[in-house]
């Protein structure tokens, strides 16, 4: 025999299920009067600083159909790279810029959208820079795990061909899973980001 | 700079293919995930403020009633800890819970099980960790309801649980059942755990010393968020 290691697990995850918007976003789903505004709903405001961007998209299941009750959250740097977190030791980051969005999708047609600023640029652990990109989460019914990728920005070009995470991914084609191509509407930049959970152009998750 | 995160024990959670869950068939990524160090956008993540609490987040039992009504149920505590797999408590960690009500029955507008909504249960109640990582709900027990994936599933009695720790890595999403319940080893969800023990992880455990006298039974529930790497050999123990 030799000594224990006392390490605990992780609780095992558990699907967060149909109604999950009770716990997270109560006033969506009418359940008002118990906490005034749900969270993640405002990323930017005035004094943000940065440039506005619209994120967009649709969940789409291994058919091809929007997974019309999904949960999704972002987390992203400020416009200098830095993260407004207690974790975030590097400097302060704007303290007008929350940096974390949540949304459910729409029931009509299951899209979410966050409006937001572009991020700056992150370090990889040896120090390269990443291209700018979200965090991205998503759980839904019948996701047992909350399953992490990252949308990176159509209109970085150069950035993303050098980006460390983009580059590890073995097949190139699937490099684009990640990439959302840049439109505009009313003046500004639209990046879609489709997420496949599964099948043809199957978005790259990450175990990270 | 926190350091990076253990990896993830990929056999002590679900996996994403689960066929006696049918709604997974086709949610279930089929492709490897990709491998990856963490980086600062993964070991930061947001921290919430107790300033955001009000003053009943943790009281199921009247933060939705009205005129000092309360909820109909059994009356019960639900308290614990929230620790890293290194065993550090993790302060301030955000909870989010989410519950049917004592009749199996969820205020939603997508719900449709025959049991009685109670007017006076809303469902849905939040806390942040304190400086030993504790936590602590008054609710009331939900009941067991019947579900569409099976002509006859049923789940166990449960709480939802959504967890923020200190890292976006740490994000996660859980339930909480109740000791002695039998059908928590029947229940197709519960079964998307493959390894007994880790679904023992998720079983509360009635606490009698905890309980409130002639008024709410106790129950004990810790949650383990994943832990970071020490920094050993370097000078200062940052995060330690
Ligand atoms: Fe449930």
């Amino acid at each position: 025999m030799v000594q224990r290691l006392d390490y605990l697990k992780e609780s095992p995850s558990q699907t967060a299920g149909p109604y999950v918007h009770i716990g997270t976003n109560p006033n969506w789903v009418e359940i008002t009067g118990v906490w005034r505004d749900d969270l993640g709903l405002v990323l930017a405001g005035p004094e943000t600083k940065g440039e506005r961007v619209i994120l967009e998209g649709r969940v789409l299941d291994g058919a091809g159909n929007p997974v019309r009750d999904a949960l999704i959250e972002i987390w992203q740097a400020d416009a200098d790279g830095l993260h407004n977190a207690p974790a975030e030791t590097r400097g302060a980051a704007d303290p007008a810029f929350a940096g974390w969005g949540r949304q459910p999708v729409s029931e009509a047609d299951g899209t979410f959208r966050f409006e937001t600023i572009r991020p700056g640029r992150v370090p990889w652990p040896d120090g390269r820079l990443q291209a700018p990109h979200v965090t991205v989460w998503i759980v839904a019914r019948g996701i047992n795990l909350g399953l992490h990728t990252r949308l990176y920005f159509g209109d970085e070009q150069q950035a993303n061909a050098a980006d460390p995470l983009l580059n590890r991914i073995p097949e190139p084609a699937r490099r684009a899973t990640l990439v959302a191509p840049r439109t505009s509407r009313d003046g500004l930049p639209v990046f879609t980001f489709d997420i496949r959970l599964q099948g043809e152009a199957e978005t790259v998750f990450l175990d990270m | 700079m926190s350091g990076s995160y253990f990896q993830r024990d990929r056999d002590w959670h679900p996996p994403a293919l689960t066929p006696s869950y049918k709604t997974s068939i086709l949610r279930s990524p089929r492709q490897a995930l990709l491998s990856l160090p963490t980086s600062h956008s993964e070991e930061t993540g947001p921290v919430f403020g107790h300033d955001i609490l009000g003053p009943l987040d943790n009281d199921l039992i009247r933060n939705f009633a009205k005129d000092g009504a309360e909820a109909i149920g059994q009356r019960i505590v639900v308290y614990g800890r929230v620790l890293d797999e290194a065993g550090r408590p993790v302060r301030g960690a955000l909870l989010e819970v989410w519950q049917a009500n004592a009749g199996g029955r969820y205020r939603h507008k997508k719900e449709s099980y025959l049991a009685a909504l109670d007017p006076n249960f809303g469902g849905c109640g939040r806390a942040i960790t304190d400086e030993e990582g504790r936590y602590s709900f008054r609710t009331v027990k939900p009941g067991a309801y019947p579900w569409p994936n099976g002509v006859n599933d049923w789940r166990p009695a449960h709480i939802h649980f959504s967890v923020f720790g200190h890292a976006f890595a740490q994000r996660l999403i859980t339930q909480m059942y109740f000791e002695g319940d039998p059908m928590i080893w029947q229940c197709p969800i519960v079964r998307t755990i493959p390894d007994a023990a880790a679904i023992e992880q998720l079983v509360a455990a009635l606490d009698r010393h905890a309980t409130i006298p002639m008024d709410s039974l106790a129950y004990k529930f810790d949650i383990v968020l994943r832990g970071r790497r020490s920094t050993m050999f370097e000078n200062r123990m940052e995060g330690n």
